[in-house]
């Protein structure tokens, strides 16, 4: 376990660096001149050259790399103005346009985010196992046939098209749900749950229906596996044929997938954010983009980048944990 | 080896010598594939005719009709159902007042466009990779699945985002999503590639063909294609409504296309700000994005259970390769 995980941290870092490679190099080399875009659209050209005197664009593309990853690891200084300016260990650089650092922008955003992602998991985890589990036990029947319909629908709808669609029905028209927004867990939790409920739904009803077929699939298999029938000759009763042993048969996928759902989301929220107006980390990413804002386009991707990695970890162990079957090289 | 790669890595059986023709009447005698199919004919009719079908309605998709608009209302169309007349077949947009159906036929166009021409650069790309990684030294072998790897890590729908913002707006937007998409999204397919490439090599008659003589060029052409048509063909089909979901996306979010080009995401992120003035305008790309993705993702289905004897069997489903990879989730045959 402990050589796994070492491998993996490893690899881990690995990915991390080759990611941070291909972004910087796809963004700076990008046209367009980063000094011009952070300093206006009405520098004077001696203007223009301080700044990129400044923010360091005047070396090297690979020296102007190795700051950047020296910034990570051990923090950097820019010159601001007048004084210095100290972008402390994780630093991802600072944002051509506000000057704020880029770490602090992402820490100020992560909690909508994570607010987001949480809630609608809790919800796409209990619709969604609860509909597999249903189809699969009642197997060849009109509700059953209805429900898998549904769930096909619903991995084909995009996110954009439900949330607009429940908007327009459950906020404009029915007035049942107050227009989303986002309030601090630690401010006002009940106007949190009810600003963000629209938001879960969405979501989750979409996210749902993966888990509905993964759930029945994964049912569907362990029930059809020899000790169930077993179970059955000595027995045991139905229903806790399902909840003991087949629910256990999609406890591992279900679980896995989860861990990989929720470190995507980081990075896939960006669609429900910038829908219901949720000042998050797609947010700030698609304003970041409009006003090509490099530094903080950059250290976007790479933290969406590391939440995905590390979710590819966590469901590899989360795998081994669940399923004694497995095991971790 | 990690569980992940074990799970995602594992070789499918190689797809049954199923005829083509039988694979097609199976398919065909399922009634939703009938009306899946029949739902994707029409599309791509209407996208083939969409300048014919704007010419009989008399309207073009990007002429402004102000006179239609209640400026008094904030530019709201004036009449019901979002202003529709037997000049607007299904009412103007508000704000500018340009025609809806012209607008939404003009989108067809693109969704299918894209959605088709990222999948053949992801196929492109997935089967080229996965042949040499499969047929290759040990080292390009590790070379390619470490790039997989990373692709595989790579927030997609962040990155897309940022490469639609950083190329200059002056480069062909439908080109760009396409480029941009099929670039993004080729891991799965190459992992795929990849493994049925490793257990179609041990087959006796890739063994002979070796013996033989023949370059790896050959091989791959002669004797690995054909038998990694239905396999790659299954994904694809897969792929596919994905790729109609990140197109409608990247527009909606304001980075794929551009206006004055129509597009059924772009015209949903118009209808962000109109949807309680006029709900129609909503309404309409909505249904239209929902049935075409639907449509795709049924004749998806039904070609992976009819061609992928492992899904159909029921045996060891239920395990997802990773987040690139769409539609891997096991889905067990009703």
């Amino acid at each position: 376990m402990i050589r796994f995980l070492l491998r993996k941290a490893l690899g881990l870092v690995g990915v991390l660096l080759a990611i941070s490679l291909v972004v910087y190099a796809v963004f700076y080399l990008a046209p367009g001149d980063p000094a011009q875009l952070a300093c206006g659209e009405k520098c004077s050209p001696a203007q223009v050259l301080q700044v990129r005197e400044r923010l360091g664009l005047d070396a090297p593309v690979h020296l102007q790399y190795a700051h950047f990853l020296q910034g990570i690891v051990a923090g950097r200084d820019f010159s601001a103005g007048t004084g210095l300016l100290h972008c402390p260990a994780p630093c991802l650089g600072v944002s051509y346009r506000s000057g704020e650092q880029v770490t602090d922008m992402i820490a100020a955003r992560l909690p909508v985010t994570a607010s987001l992602a949480l809630g609608a998991m809790v919800i796409w985890l209990v619709l969604g196992v609860g509909t597999g589990l249903l189809s699969a036990l009642r197997r060849g029947r009109l509700g059953e046939r209805l429900l898998t319909a549904l769930t096909l629908a619903g991995t084909a709808v995009p996110v954009f098209v439900i949330g607009l669609v429940l908007l327009i029905v459950l906020c404009a028209q029915l007035r049942w749900l107050p227009f989303p927004s986002y309030t601090p867990l630690t401010e006002d939790p009940q106007q949190w749950f009810w600003g963000l409920l629209l938001p879960w739904f969405s979501l989750a009803l979409i996210e749902s229906a993966k888990y509905a077929r993964l759930t029945r699939s994964a049912v569907l298999e362990t029930l059809a596996e020899d000790h169930i029938r077993t179970f059955r000759a000595y027995g045991v009763g139905e229903r806790r044929l399902v909840t003991r042993h087949a629910l256990r048969g999609a406890l591992t996928p279900v679980i896995a997938l989860t861990a990989l759902d929720l470190g995507t989301m980081f990075g896939s929220a960006v669609l429900t954010e910038s829908l219901f107006g949720l000042p998050g980390l797609g947010k700030l990413l698609v304003t970041s983009v409009g006003l090509i804002d490099l530094p903080t386009v950059v250290g976007l991707t790479l933290v969406t980048g590391f939440c995905v990695v590390l979710a590819n970890v966590v469901a590899d162990v989360l795998y081994a944990v669940t399923d004694r079957r497995v095991v971790l090289t | 080896m990690a569980p992940r790669e074990t799970r995602a890595g594992e070789a499918r059986a190689a797809a049954p010598a199923a005829g083509g023709r039988q694979v097609w009447r199976r398919l065909l005698a399922r009634r939703t594939v009938r009306a899946a199919g029949l739902v994707v004919v029409l599309l791509v009719l209407t996208a083939a005719a969409a300048p014919l079908l704007t010419a009989v309605e008399g309207q073009d998709p990007t002429s402004y009709h102000n006179d239609l608009l209640d400026s008094a209302a904030g530019g709201v169309p004036t009449g019901s159902f979002g202003g529709v007349s037997a000049e607007h077949w299904l009412g103007v947009e508000p704000g500018t007042g340009r025609d809806v159906f012209a607008r939404l036929v003009h989108g067809a166009r693109i969704s299918l466009l894209v959605a088709v021409g990222a999948t053949l650069v992801q196929v492109a790309i997935g089967v080229l990779l996965g042949l040499a990684a499969g047929l290759g030294s040990r080292l390009l072998d590790q070379l390619i699945g470490n790039t997989t790897e990373v692709m595989l890590a790579l927030p997609s729908l962040v990155f897309a985002i940022s490469l639609m913002a950083v190329v200059p707006t002056d480069f062909s937007r439908p080109l760009l999503l396409t480029l941009v998409i099929g670039l993004l999204g080729w891991a799965g397919t190459s992992r795929l590639v990849r493994a049925q490439t490793l257990s179609l090599k041990q087959l006796d008659h890739v063994a002979a063909a070796r013996l033989a003589g023949a370059t790896r060029w050959r091989i791959a052409r002669r004797e690995l294609l054909p038998a990694l048509a239905a396999p790659v063909l299954t994904y694809a089909a897969v792929l596919l409504p994905t790729n109609v979901v990140s197109e409608a996306g990247l527009s909606f979010l304001g980075v794929g296309v551009k206006p004055p080009t129509s597009s059924w995401g772009q015209m949903l992120s118009g209808a962000t700000t109109w949807f309680r003035a006029d709900p129609m305008y909503v309404l309409l790309p909505s249904a239209l994005l929902f049935a075409t993705v639907l449509a795709f993702t049924v004749l998806g289905d039904a070609v992976r259970t009819e061609l992928d004897p492992r899904a159909a069997s029921r045996l060891r489903v239920g395990t997802t390769g990773g987040p690139g990879g769409p539609g891997t989730t096991g889905e067990a045959a009703a």
